[in-house]
């Protein structure tokens, strides 16, 4: 093999933000000589991953045969094997076939001194990356390892982001059996209670058995609502309607809606809104989610007598819709965590409100949608103010302009899909 | 004969689980207390004085009823205390009585979640009777 003047940059000692990753190389080959010319040309050598900022540097090690191959491919786990084709004893195309009956993300590159199109074939049938037909240059030696880091580096990312999902997936679906299971319970004892004869006696007892059960139901119904919601938010299976949304017809029928849970306990709400309608282009069942669970949490966390105000405003291009309450409030802590899936402020004075915990997180999803953002301001037992901007122009910017790809987006893309 | 005195103190952070237990008390006679943390409890537990107190394993924290019940049992160590927990179903935990020959928990009687009244009644006015 030629030898050839270090080209490979190596990398800036400024970018010292980058992490280092170390892996393995085997190198078969049943002559001496090529094992050490490949060995000197990958020693010192580096490959960075830019897109993870990660440098990847190599340990190396070494095999004579076929036989010595398939020990140190179990006792050593190589990462990447730059493998001869043809081995006194069992062939490289043998290891190929052994490793094929394994489970491992090893990628492999195969040597041989017989460039065939049909060996290369059949080797990459077998599983092989790339192909270096002999005799090759350090550089194209480099390329093809720079080549097979990339793919293998990109490989378990992406593994281990579906972990990742996976994980999380698992954790929102036990989150959610709980919370399935707790109104069951509860309506389970109260049919109990009725089914006892001394308990339910008394008329009052009955009726608080019943209305308790109506009342954990009904917050079951919300929690699947809510459920089927953001299920259709994130799937993006949902075909959105994007048209003329008047804000103030949608909070006047989100109002309307409240209004016999808010006039049983005495709240009084009120709109405000400037001169003239405010139509923003929005799918009208987003909007609706929106003003629906700040206008029931508005009351449902209200104090009996207290009042809700919602304003809708321009805030050109955005708009602004804010929900104060004058309820329970809330510390800096707890509304820290508001918007967490199933995230629902437990302490004495939210006992008794129901609430599936996914409603603020579905508004800040759908908010997201419309480049905009939810923001809160609390004080316990003063009230609390949700104000949610909406920027529905940022829809119509078309999409990839910059590297991240933020939620909305993706759903952009989904529809011009 | 004379007025049994029949205090049971219930604690849960389920507001359903008291609220039902209470129902089927109360209606044969029993005096009910509830408290819905460890430290509602403990604010309630000198003035109320119950006979039988009621705790639930899991509240604010998973082993809240086990910390509960050893300070009731140091402060009041005649009082009967019975933890209910739904544990054995959703860890696979058991607390088998002969499993805990040192006595570290520190509750006379363990019942799993789900319970029926009956279940808890039979436990309190046996725990009673022995105290008695």
């Amino acid at each position: 093999m030629p030898e050839e003047p270090e080209g490979e940059p190596t990398p800036e000692p400024g970018r010292a933000a980058a992490s280092l990753e170390k892996l393995k190389i085997l190198i078969v080959d049943d002559e001496p000589g090529m094992r050490t010319a490949v060995a000197r040309a990958l020693t010192g050598f580096t490959v960075s991953v830019d897109e993870i900022r990660t440098i990847v540097s190599f340990d190396l090690i070494q095999a004579a045969s076929g036989e010595e191959a398939v020990l140190k491919l179990e006792s050593e786990k190589p990462d990447l094997m730059l493998l001869d084709h043809k081995l006194p004893g069992i062939t490289g195309l043998d290891v190929l076939a052994w490793l094929s009956d394994r489970k491992t993300d090893i990628l492999i590159i195969m040597m041989t001194a017989y460039a065939s199109i049909e060996a290369a074939v059949t080797a990459t049938k077998k599983g092989a990356f790339d192909f270096l037909s002999k005799p090759f240059t350090p550089a194209e030696l480099k390329a093809s390892v720079r080549k097979a880091v990339g793919h293998l580096i990109a490989l378990r990312r992406a593994r281990m982001l579906e972990e990742e999902r996976r994980r999380v997936r698992f954790q929102f679906i036990s989150v959610l059996a709980h919370e399935l299971k707790a109104p069951l319970a509860a309506i389970e004892g109260y049919l109990y209670v009725l089914k006892d004869p001394i308990a339910c006696a008394d008329t009052a007892t009955r009726n608080l058995a019943v209305d308790r059960c109506l009342i954990r139901l009904g917050g079951m119904r919300k929690l699947i609502l809510d459920l089927l919601d953001l299920t259709r938010l994130e799937s993006g299976q949902r075909k959105r309607e994007v048209q003329d949304v008047d804000l103030g017809e949608v909070a006047r029928s989100s109002i309307e809606t409240m209004t016999p849970d808010a006039s049983a306990r005495d709240i009084t709400m009120e709109l405000s809104m400037p001169d003239g309608a405010v139509v923003i282009p929005a799918d009208r069942s987003e909007i609706e989610i929106v003003m629906n669970n700040l206008i029931s949490n508005a009351v449902k966390y209200n104090r009996d007598g207290g009042s809700v105000g919602i304003t809708i405003s321009r805030r050109s291009p955005r708009v602004l819709i804010e929900v104060s309450d004058t309820g329970i409030g809330m510390s800096r802590e707890e509304s820290a965590k508001l918007f967490k899936e199933f995230v629902r402020i437990k302490n004495q004075k939210t006992r008794n409100i129901l609430g599936s915990g996914l409603g603020l997180s579905i508004v800040q999803k759908i908010a997201n949608i419309y480049g905009g953002t939810v923001e809160v301001e609390s004080e316990p037992d003063v009230g609390s103010t949700f104000r949610v901007m909406l920027n529905p122009g940022a829809t119509a910017v078309s999409p990839g302009t910059s590297g991240e790809v933020s939620g909305h987006e993706l759903v952009k893309l989904e529809r011009e899909a | 004969m004379a007025e049994i005195s029949r205090r049971v103190m219930i604690v849960d952070d389920d507001p359903d689980f008291l609220e039902q237990m209470r129902m089927c008390l109360e209606s044969r006679g029993y005096s009910v207390s509830s408290a819905s943390s460890v430290q509602e409890c403990e604010n309630q537990l000198k003035e109320t004085e119950p006979d039988v107190v009621v705790l639930d394993l899991m509240m604010d924290n998973e082993d809240d009823g086990f910390v509960l019940s050893y300070r009731i049992k140091k402060q009041f160590p005649k009082m009967p205390v019975i933890i209910v927990t739904s544990m054995t179903h959703e860890t696979g935990m058991d607390f088998d009585e002969t499993d805990d020959p040192g006595h570290w928990i520190k509750a006379d009687a363990i019942l799993a979640k789900p319970i029926r009244f009956e279940q808890l009644e039979r436990e309190i006015t046996r725990l009673m009777r022995e105290r008695a």
